[in-house]
């Protein structure tokens, strides 16, 4: 059963069309990277997805609750409480982390759990203190972001999304951000996490991390999906545009 | 001028700066929020809020404050035919005044904070007034913290225009006793007492940004 279920969605940036007709399913516990060039509308997808955008049509659901349906080309989006309900299983790891700064890490991570989900100190903050320890950052709690390296900035922004129990983690370019040294560390992270059979999407440019870790790999292109499949799949395309996009990766990691 | 009369001048002119420091706080108590208001409205997506804001800035903004003061103090007679006390009329001028900056120094700094921590607030379901008071604002007093210490010092010397409609502030006294016992020392008196009170202010500000000063 699908648990992101995407039809016929559009967005528009005035008269620039960023997402062209998009339908995808995403299975439940699926692990998927969305790749693509700058611009492809990747990004965006996610922002939709997050309702960080509105969409211009079509329709999303979210764990069998509809987030937005368009009936006579108008996009309708649900009442508050269920869009509140949906905000509770998603979760988004941004580029630039986004933390707040003038929260501890420990704050940082249990401000939402105790303020938003309704979780009572104790239990937030152990489980703060768990997903710090399983990220390897149990020394960190009482720091504030400005003393974190990248890297442990982005673990911190992951268990900031872990700490709400998310059933979807949508990361967006999680590592464009960091140097190849950190990117290694927050790969090593988010490789960690499939063994919790949470539902992912990726948004990335590491090539070799989405071949590696992914149950389905989507290419976009100018707005629209041009391949859906397997990282075998899609690595081994005949598409022109697939194969100019990932001649690039080739020769780069030759 | 003997030491009983420099103790007495001291003593007097210690009296009106109350009504300056008076003036100072009610100022601040009501302009302050009244500030955070006006720069949410000014910043609504509704013309029919935002415009009418912009048009109160202006206005304030763009005439001078001590005839903002006579006005207030003179308006509720033509307009209403009773009038309020002078000093209520000089806080609700400077209020009014005081709060159309404010406004510009909150707005800047409330837009001078990155969309993702608004972003990454709605994701993690906070609501618009969490969201607000939780990240936003936080961040914003530690921004605009410099401006606002520019300002308050500038309002202690403006309470000197209060004198216009009357208000026995510290700068009145000192011109009347200046007259009176034709001496230049109460004018000096009252610049050194602005003087304290400003390095006070200056040094509040001080300790405010260094007590802030452990993020980035």
């Amino acid at each position: 059963m699908s648990i992101v279920s995407i039809r016929n969605v559009e967005k528009r940036f005035g008269k620039l069309e960023v997402l062209k007709d998009i339908s995808l399913e995403v299975a439940d516990g699926e692990i998927i990277s969305v790749i693509g060039s700058s611009g492809s509308g990747k990004s965006t997808l996610l922002r939709c997805l997050t309702r960080l955008e509105t969409v211009n049509g079509g329709t999303i659901v979210i764990d069998g609750d509809t987030m937005v349906e368009t009936t006579d080309g108008k996009p309708v989006y649900a009442k508050e409480a269920v869009l509140k309900q949906i905000r509770l299983k998603t979760g988004l790891v941004f580029q630039n982390f986004n933390l707040f700064p003038h929260y501890t890490v420990l704050r940082n991570i249990t401000e939402a759990p105790i303020h938003v989900a309704g979780q009572s100190r104790e239990e937030a903050t152990a489980e703060a203190r768990r997903l710090l320890k399983k990220l390897g950052l149990e020394d960190k709690e009482d720091a504030y972001p400005c003393q974190l390296s990248g890297g442990q900035s982005q673990r911190v922004s992951i268990a900031r999304a872990l700490a709400l129990k998310p059933k979807i983690l949508f990361f967006d370019e999680p590592t464009s951000a960091l140097d190849p040294e950190l990117t290694g560390e927050v790969l090593r992270v988010i490789r960690s996490l499939t063994d919790l059979h949470m539902t992912m999407v990726i948004v990335t440019h590491e090539m070799a991390f989405a071949r590696e870790i992914s149950d389905r790999i989507i290419f976009m292109d100018q707005g629209v999906i041009v391949e859906d499949g397997t990282p075998e799949e899609v690595f081994g395309s005949e598409n022109p545009r697939t194969r100019e996009f990932l001649g690039n990766y080739n020769q780069s990691s030759i | 001028m003997t030491a009983e009369a420099l103790y007495k001048l001291f003593w007097f002119m210690l009296e009106a700066s109350g009504m300056t420091v008076k003036i100072f706080f009610f100022t601040l108590l009501f302009g302050l929020p009244l500030g955070l208001l006006v720069a949410v409205g000014r910043m609504s997506k509704f013309a029919l809020i935002r415009e009418p804001i912009k048009l109160y800035l202006l206005i304030m903004r763009g005439t001078p404050l001590i005839l903002q003061l006579m006005f207030f103090c003179y308006a509720p007679y033509y307009i209403v035919g009773s009038t309020m006390s002078r000093v209520s009329a000089a806080i609700l001028a400077f209020t009014l005044n005081y709060a159309a900056y404010f406004c510009e120094i909150y707005r800047s700094g409330i837009e001078s904070i990155p969309a993702g921590q608004r972003e990454a607030a709605t994701i993690l379901g906070f609501t618009k007034a969490q969201t607000f008071f939780k990240i936003i604002l936080p961040q914003v007093i530690k921004r605009v913290l410099p401006p606002m210490g520019n300002e308050f010092m500038v309002l202690v010397k403006d309470t000197a225009l209060a004198n216009v409609i009357g208000v026995a502030e510290l700068y009145q006294m000192a011109t009347k006793n200046m007259s009176r016992s034709a001496s230049i020392l109460p004018l000096i008196m009252a610049g050194v007492f602005y003087l304290i009170m400003n390095a006070i202010v200056s040094k509040a500000f001080g300790c405010a940004e260094k007590r802030l000063d452990y993020y980035s």
